[in-house]
């Protein structure tokens, strides 16, 4: 997909988004039940003192850093796969988390030594151990990265087993449905600063690979065989980053459930504003999905106040109706030139 | 250095202040298996359950209440409360901000490690059972320092209710063979179920045994193959019942022997709390009434 009038320096838009995302997280201390007031009673109020700063700060910026992996993720699943159509979910991590909630849920009720083992290990290391596995599975079905389609294949294979095993618990035990409900429709309301400074760690880890090895990525948009021609170690690039891949989704999703459309949407809209290398691609996505879920999660409290609505519910709304716009600009301006 | 000295500081001050409240202080386990102690008997109380919600109020303590869920919906006193979400999104900004010194949630629920995390005390209840209603009782009134024979009192009555609400039942109408319909899926409740229960207790036979589990999803034909003599459904499932393959030509929905429930009346029968009694009540009407029009009408 291509866009027009991508004139802006990669600079400038990174500078400008970083700066969206201080405000937002600005906003979202002071966004929510209470509103604005807590904010200035912060100082002398216990109460309000713990609603924006262990409440509010951590869930605006752990919203901003999930949306980070998304948008980081789904840069690295476009590239690597060179379809437009590739969100972070392709690998079967999504459907691997909800089997891993799913069974997590089934279990708490089951015998007391599973429930204590579990409360230990959280829904949030049962869902990222799921991705992890199913992601793993994928891997071993398409016998390694070398083959994208084999990967595309078996990634939605596994996506499609791992879903359908998941329903099956959900039916056989209703009363994890609930459960299941919340983690699929994604929330950023269970943020807490430990969770915040996980993703971050993450972040900055996955960052420095995607940046490093962007490259392969670059080659790869020439075509796979003039990306052999190139020279470049081809299949240990694309394993890392696969892995990279697994491990900012499988993160992401451990921490805030399916949240839909941002790994899919971000790097289209930075592709829209600046034409540039896929270094600048992967950090500008990270960033631009930063913003996207900070601002689903500011609208979410916003909306209903003081109630709220599912985050993943906003973000396809937001992002799907700005991608439609997108591509309707571009193609009125195509016509008419 | 500065505050680690005042971190010792203030542990030694409240271990020496703490020994005289803890010898009052009550440790209870929850449903979580999580050892849960409460120091002082809690005068704000946040619930995040219905059946909790209630069983707080049967304990005479709803007015230490600050904050329900959103389908806690009795007693009428609870209007107004605020709403504090529900139980897969708890909004837990609003349930600091009413500052609780206990929550009471499911075990099924999210956010009791972010509760625990933000320095609540939270207790995790999941009755599912008659007996569960009894023992969830006991817990949160040992925690709300109510004595145990209060409870134990109440729980007296509530049994009574149900006995009673069997006898009402006349010897006739024992016996007949029941479908409850929780939800559209379907999913029925089996003998092993709160509702079973209940009905086991009323002299009615359920058509769903214990062995498939208390809450099944079911094949509708099961229920056309096992012909039951009720019916009982919630009326947003009844609506569409007569149109499922096979259903209408089912003896009970010719002869009209379905019992739909409005939905504050499924709430009643669907929550495992001290409100059993008045659901048995209701299902003990429907058996009778039931029975009686089949009479009435078989007779001539």
């Amino acid at each position: 997909m291509t866009y027009q009038g991508a004139r802006c320096s990669a600079r400038v838009v990174a500078l400008g988004l970083l700066m969206l995302c201080a405000l937002g997280i600005a906003l979202g201390s002071a966004v929510g039940s209470t509103g604005i007031e807590s904010w200035f009673s912060a100082l002398h109020d216990d109460t309000a003192w713990q609603i924006v700063w262990d409440i509010r700060l951590p869930r605006s910026v752990g919203a901003c850093a999930a949306g980070a992996l998304l948008g980081l993720a789904g840069a690295l699943a476009q590239g690597l796969f060179r379809n437009p159509l590739a969100d972070p979910y392709l690998l079967g991590s999504a459907s691997g988390a909800s089997l891993g909630v799913a069974v997590a849920l089934a279990l708490f009720g089951g015998n007391p030594f599973a429930a204590e083992f579990l409360v230990r290990l959280g829904l949030t290391g049962a869902a990222f151990v799921g991705a992890v596995l199913a992601v793993l599975l994928t891997l071993v079905l398409a016998r390694g990265v070398q083959h994208t389609l084999r990967l595309l294949l078996a990634g939605v294979i596994v996506g499609v087993v791992f879903g359908a095993v998941a329903s099956l618990i959900t039916l056989m035990r209703p009363d994890v449905l609930q459960g299941m409900q919340g983690f699929l429709l994604g929330s950023t309301s269970f943020i807490g600063w430990n969770a915040c400074v996980l993703m971050l760690g993450v972040l900055l880890v996955c960052l420095v690979l995607a940046f490093a090895l962007s490259r392969v990525l670059d080659a790869l948009s020439l075509g796979e065989s003039t990306a052999l021609s190139l020279g470049l170690p081809l299949v240990p690039m694309r394993v890392a980053l696969v892995c990279v891949l697994a491990l900012a989704t499988g993160t992401a999703v451990a921490q805030t459930g399916l949240v839909a459309f941002v790994g899919l949407a971000a790097p289209h809209l930075v592709r829209s504003v600046v034409k540039t290398q896929h270094n600048w691609i992967v950090l500008l996505s990270a960033l631009m999905g930063g913003v996207l879920l900070l601002a689903a999660d500011l609208l979410a409290r916003l909306l209903l106040s003081p109630q709220e609505m599912p985050v993943g519910v906003l973000t396809a709304v937001l992002g799907g109706g700005y991608l439609l716009w997108l591509m309707y600009r571009s193609q009125t301006s195509r016509a008419a030139p | 250095m500065l505050k680690r000295i005042n971190a010792f500081c203030r542990v030694a001050l409240l271990a020496v202040l703490g020994f005289s409240a803890i010898a009052q202080a009550v440790v209870l386990r929850d449903d979580r298996q999580v050892e849960v102690t409460i120091t002082q008997p809690p005068q704000r109380i946040v619930s995040l359950l219905p059946s909790l919600t209630e069983t707080v109020c049967a304990l005479g303590q709803c007015q230490k209440l600050v904050g329900v869920d959103r389908y806690s919906n009795w007693p009428e006193s609870l209007a107004k409360l605020p709403r504090m979400g529900g139980g897969i999104d708890p909004n837990i900004e609003s349930v600091v901000a009413v500052k609780p010194d206990l929550v009471l949630m499911a075990t099924s629920a999210r956010g009791a490690e972010r509760f625990a995390a933000l320095g609540l005390t939270v207790l995790a209840l999941e009755p599912r059972s008659h007996a569960d209603v009894q023992r969830v009782m006991r817990i949160v009134a040992q925690a709300l320092d109510v004595p145990v024979q209060e409870s134990d009192r109440v729980w007296r009555h509530i049994d009574a209710a149900v006995n009673a609400a069997a006898q009402s039942i006349p010897s006739q109408a024992k016996g007949q063979r029941v479908y409850f319909e929780v939800s559209r899926a379907p999913y029925g409740a089996s003998e092993s179920s709160f509702i079973g229960e209940t009905l086991q207790r009323l002299g009615a036979r359920n058509i769903l045994p214990a062995s498939l589990g208390p809450f099944p999803k079911i094949n509708p034909e099961f229920v056309v193959r096992a012909q039951p003599d009720i019916i009982m459904v919630g009326d947003s499932n009844f609506a569409d019942m007569a149109t499922r393959p096979g259903w209408q030509n089912m003896q009970a929905m010719r002869t009209q022997r379905v019992c739909h429930f409005k939905s504050e009346e499924s709430d009643v029968l669907v929550r495992a709390g001290p409100r059993m009694a008045e659901a048995a009540r209701l299902m003990a009407k429907c058996l009778t009434e039931k029975a009686e029009a089949h009479k009435a009408k078989g007779a001539p």
